[in-house]
């Protein structure tokens, strides 16, 4: 098994590692590289509120589910999550301290979720968590959050219609992910009809109003919307609907399980995407649920997404090679994954500007946040807790990756809670 | 079973003393020798002591095998978490959704005016009644349709467990009313009582172990009466109790909505210590994992199926923090060692090898009924 | 909504539904024969159904990697090779569970139905911790994707009609396996009267593991047929028991005609209901539909008349 499964308890590195990213603690102490290092950063001044912090460590949580059914999902984020980590560490860690962290499985089950959640802050004090994945578990954990005022970095692109000052969002909300998506298909397409499909629950169903809106808005035509349940594996019906009203675009937010049997089924049902007639275009499918579906099911589809393994810059170049060192070659690494990546950095720039552990003095420091070395390339905290980011447009390539045929020239800005679309 | 079991002075002694025991760990024991935070948590797992109580009427007794006891522990949850969320939703609390003073599922959902069937939920009496009627009328449709005809055993349990799953499918997908799979989150305050500060946990606490305690009773009462005993007839041997002139439908009846009834306290119980409500707690997997609760315990005995409840999600959390993989083979194990080798559960194992040493080790002077092996057999079926 | 078409697409659209309704037959029949065969014949409900036939996914899977490092020539006839491997091994697992499990619980079909439901969670996790948490995917030779187009408008998914024909090719397998051969006539004897079975002869604990042991190794097969439409991973299995229950139920357990034509009621209804609704509320009205008539007739559609 190449798939290492992360450690669960209190996780130190090596020993060799350790003592590498110490002694260069005060090596880049010297440097005085980040601003942080020009301040007092004694512990009793770092951590006000009683974190776990200690003169040589600060300890973080990580909350994925490990097992269940969505652990094919979430596996990626952990491991992004620990490589970051270990990667901050050899550099010096945060203030001068190396970044432990506490592994939690959430057990696909939301209580679980919260359980964990509320042990992390509660019990371990952590100074903050990187964690969840469905919009379930987010907002089952984040009344603990809320409460316990502990700062989550949540890595899935969703539905948006959120803002809490205890969350930092580092996917894509949906606007981001679907108005420019949409703008690209009707501009180089020429599509004019739109056949809206998703998966039964809330991040498809806002997802398609917010997309209705915008294709009603340009005057085009959408010609039907559908949901299936979550765990439906039978879609002859709506490829048959789909057959008839020949749209110029199928935009689909089929999840989890059904992805596979849709695809397959579209596939077998003599619609070849390639021929783009009609072309899919969809939000839902990273390169991760590529290896479920199978390369050559899913060849000619487009997705909108920010990130794609195959984006070309030097960044991803260096992060998708140390992704593979660590975790092994046959790894593939979507948009989410990339996205958890993000969250130790984003944290570690806001404790450095706000010289603190203390999860109201991060909060503080975090809009305006910039990093330039993410692999997807800039990009920068909003007042709302989100990313301004570029929406990229991938065509699927019969060996699971997507050929990046599209990017927009300005980063898009979050809007969680869009006029006129709601 | 032995007639010894049933003279009244040796249930009573027994009972007695068992009930004394529970009481004293859940209202003294517990609180004083846990944190908050594991408080918490015990009072979540006696949630589901309640289901499992029920379970060992209706199942253990009954031999009503019921694997949709989510139905009602969720119906309960859910009347609870309506009348929460109504008052968290007030139009302060939500001025900034496009329609305050509804909860915020049904903002993103595009829906702009409360319900007619949420409206009834703003008042207090009624959500406390909603709580236990809905769910037993639920269950007297389902039991009447179902004793009625005769219909029991596996035919009884897959048709439970395909209700559970389709009240799951119709709660994903009426997201706009129920707030879909996410469910009801962020309930805050109970007719304006803060339910998030530690005092109010330690009173729900309380509250929870109390009802629980009732529940328990009320559960002995039925056990000792002489419906106890009619259970118990009807599961060995229907048709003799149908010839004797009852009319064993009504009987099931009965005990299966009572068995809901209990069930939907503790998932209203649930709903209030835990914060929030979702389909995760009414479809197949909960159900079946109510059951074992139950099996581990004993599925004869009422004090046992607490303490099943309680250890096998004791289990389940400090297992599934060190050994997540390993936890699921314990799980899986689990169920089929309790079916297989111990399928009186751990009450069975109380009574047939720790009890008998108890007058040794105490030097009781008076004698405890003799323990027959025999229970083991019957109570297979 | 009809006149949106022209009475040509009408036409066509009855056509495809009909297929479409045809191609979930065949699925629900799969699924369910393997089930309706352990339930009638012992009563045993087996809840970790949907495992075995992710085992014969699996298995699949592995022939197909095999296939691929080792013999591409062989590539677009492994998928048969690989069938036959997944009932093998199907039938293989079901005739250690029988023996280790099933059999010291028959007179307890309750306690069955708890302790497959452990099993299943058992090799869930087996499944995640050899094979990993992600799905897998598994390469189809191109003869099997795509599809055959009848008219201008109709076309039907190859893969589809791959699943009728093996359906069609099990189902008679079964019937002649059940009424015409010696063995079919010991096992229908010991489920009409396994006391007298017994006294005639028959060994009943022989006849018991042999019949657990071909329902799984149907499952098996079903679950490598099932590669082509649908996803493999450790709860991948999960997916089909809901359906797989109630078509079992709703047919009448004892009877394999009951499973059949219950597979065909509840899949037609599905796919007609799918065309003129949403998914959702399609699938809960047939499964309300389902629940209510068993209601009203719980013994399901045929039944038995035996005295027992």
């Amino acid at each position: 098994m190449t798939d290492d499964v992360p450690g669960k308890r209190p996780h130190t590195l090596n020993r060799r590692k350790l003592l590498a990213a110490m002694a260069a603690i005060p090596a880049l102490g010297m440097l005085g590289s980040s601003r942080a290092f020009a301040q007092d950063t004694s512990t009793a001044t770092v951590n006000t509120t009683g974190l776990a912090v200690t003169d040589t460590d600060v300890t973080v949580g990580i909350l994925h589910s490990v097992t269940g059914t969505m652990a094919i999902s979430e596996t990626g984020s952990v491991q992004a999550e620990i490589l970051a980590i270990e990667q901050i560490n050899a550099m010096g860690g945060v203030l001068g301290r190396q970044i432990k962290y506490i592994q939690e499985d959430g057990a696909s089950d939301w209580p679980t979720f919260a359980e964990k959640a509320k042990k992390l802050l509660v019990q371990d004090k952590v100074a903050s968590v990187m964690g969840c994945w469905t919009s379930a578990s987010r907002k089952a954990v984040l009344p603990v959050f809320e409460q316990y005022n502990g700062m989550l970095y949540y890595p899935t692109f969703y539905e948006g219609l959120e803002e809490s000052p205890n969350v930092i969002y580092t996917g894509q909300e949906a606007t981001q992910q679907i108005l420019a998506g949409i703008d690209w298909v009707v501009d180089t397409k020429g599509a004019k009809s739109f056949y809206l499909l998703g998966s039964d629950y809330i991040w498809p169903r806002t997802s398609n109003k917010i997309a209705r809106r915008h294709i009603e808005m340009k005057g085009l035509k959408v010609v039907g919307e559908e949901y299936y349940p979550l765990e439906h594996t039978q879609f002859n019906s709506v490829i048959n609907k789909i057959k008839l009203t020949k749209p110029d675009v199928i935009y689909a937010i089929v999840v989890g399980g059904s992805n596979v049997a849709f695809y397959k089924q579209l596939k077998a049902a003599g619609i070849d995407l390639t021929k783009e007639a009609p072309l899919l275009l969809t939000i839902s499918v990273t390169e991760d649920e590529i290896l479920g579906i199978g390369g050559e099911n899913i060849v000619g589809a487009y997705a909108a997404m920010k990130y794609f393994q195959s984006l070309e810059n030097e960044n991803n170049a260096a992060f998708v090679r140390a992704f593979k060192e660590r975790w092994g070659d046959g790894i593939v690494i979507g948009d989410v994954t990339q996205a958890a990546y993000l969250g130790p950095w984003l944290w570690k720039a806001a404790v450095e500007k706000a010289g603190s552990f203390d999860v109201d003095k991060v909060r503080e420091a975090s809009p305006g946040i910039e990093l330039a070395t993410a692999p997807e390339g800039y990009v920068k905290i909003h007042e709302n807790h989100h990313l301004w980011s570029k929406l990229r447009i991938g065509h699927a390539r019969a060996d699971g990756q997507y050929d990046v045929v599209y990017e927009t020239a300005e980063l898009m800005e979050p809007d969680p809670f869009p006029e006129g679309y709601q | 079973m032995s007639s010894a079991t049933f003279s009244a002075k040796g249930l009573l002694s027994r009972d007695a003393m068992a009930f004394l025991v529970i009481a004293v760990l859940l209202l003294a024991v517990f609180p004083l020798a846990l944190d908050l935070f594991r408080l918490n948590l015990v009072g979540k797992y006696l949630t589901y002591a309640f289901v499992a109580v029920g379970l060992v009427l209706c199942w253990g007794f009954g031999g009503i095998l019921s694997l949709g006891q989510g139905i009602f522990f969720g119906l309960g949850g859910y009347c609870m978490a309506m009348f929460l969320k109504l008052e968290a939703s007030s139009p302060e609390n939500t001025a900034i959704q496009s329609t305050p003073g509804i909860p915020d599922f049904m903002d993103w959902n595009q829906v702009t005016e409360l319900p007619w069937w949420w409206v009834p939920f703003k008042s207090f009496p009624v959500a406390m009644l909603a709580i236990i009627v809905v769910p037993t009328v639920f269950a007297y449709i389902i039991g009447a349709a179902m004793f009625k005809r005769r219909v029991g055993g596996v035919y009884f349990a897959i048709i439970t467990q395909a209700i559970a799953a389709i009240l799951t499918i119709l709660i994903v997908g009426q997201q706009g009313y129920t707030g879909g799979i996410n469910g009801m989150t962020d309930l805050r305050t109970l007719l304006g009582w803060d339910i998030r500060t530690d005092s109010a946990k330690y009173i729900l606490y309380f509250v929870n172990a109390f009802l629980l305690l009732g529940v328990i009773l009320t559960a002995l009462a039925v056990k000792r009466s002489k419906f106890g005993r009619l259970l118990i007839a009807m599961r060995d041997k229907e048709d003799r109790v149908r010839f004797s002139g009852y009319d064993v439908a009504n009987f099931k009846i009965f005990v299966f909505c009572l068995a809901a009834a209990f069930s939907a306290i503790g998932g209203a119980m649930f709903a209030l210590q835990v914060g929030f409500m979702s389909p995760s707690f009414v479809g197949i997997v909960p159900s079946i994992e109510m059951v074992i609760f139950c099996a581990v315990g004993g599925r004869l005995s009422i004090f046992g199926a607490v303490y099943g409840a309680l250890l096998v999600n004791w289990a389940k959390t400090t297992f599934s923090e060190s050994f997540p993989e390993l936890w699921l083979f314990a799980m899986g194990g689990l169920f089929i060692a309790v079916v297989m080798a111990f399928p009186n559960g751990l009450a069975g194992i109380w009574r047939s090898h720790v009890e008998p040493m108890l007058p040794r080790l105490l030097k009781r002077p008076h004698p405890i009924p003799p323990v027959a092996p025999s229970p083991t057999k019957a109570a297979a079926e | 909504m009809i006149g949106d078409y022209t009475y040509d697409q009408f036409f066509s659209i009855l056509a495809m539904q009909g297929f479409a309704g045809l191609i979930l037959f065949s699925v629900f029949v799969l699924m369910a024969l393997g089930l309706a065969i352990i339930f009638g014949q012992m009563g045993v409900i087996n809840m970790a159904h949907g495992e075995f036939m992710i085992l014969g996914a699996y298995v699949t899977w592995g022939v197909s990697l095999l296939v691929t490092s080792f013999a591409p020539v062989l590539f677009p006839v492994y998928f048969f090779v690989a069938m036959g491997l997944g009932f093998c091994a199907s039938f293989a697992l079901g005739l250690l569970v029988e023996w280790a499990m099933i059999r010291h619980l028959y007179r307890r079909p309750l306690d069955t139905l708890l302790a497959t439901w452990g099993l299943s969670l058992i090799l869930q996790q087996l499944y995640r911790s050899v094979f990993g948490a992600r799905e897998v995917g598994v390469t189809l030779p191109d003869w099997m994707m795509g599809s055959l187009p009848l008219t201008d408008i109709i076309e039907v998914p190859i893969n589809g009609l791959f699943v009728m024909g093996l359906t069609t090719l099990i189902a008679i397998g079964v019937f002649l396996l059940m009424f015409r051969s010696r063995w079919g006539k010991q096992v229908r004897a010991v489920t009409q009267n396994r006391v007298m079975a017994g006294a005639v002869g028959i060994d009943t604990r022989r006849v018991d593991r042999l019949t657990f042991g071909l329902g799984c190794g149907i499952a098996g097969v079903a679950g490598s047929a099932f590669t082509m439409i649908g996803s493999t991973g450790p709860t991948a299995g999960q997916l089909y028991i809901v359906d797989t229950f109630l078509v079992v139920v709703f047919g009448g357990a004892a009877s394999l005609f009951g499973t059949i034509a219950s597979a065909f009621a509840i899949s037609q209804a599905q796919s007609s209901m799918e065309f003129f609704m949403s998914g959702s509320m399609a699938k809960v009205l047939t499964l309300l539909t389902v629940v209510g008539i068993l209601m009203l007739r719980p013994q399901g559609l045929f039944t038995l008349k035996i005295r027992r």
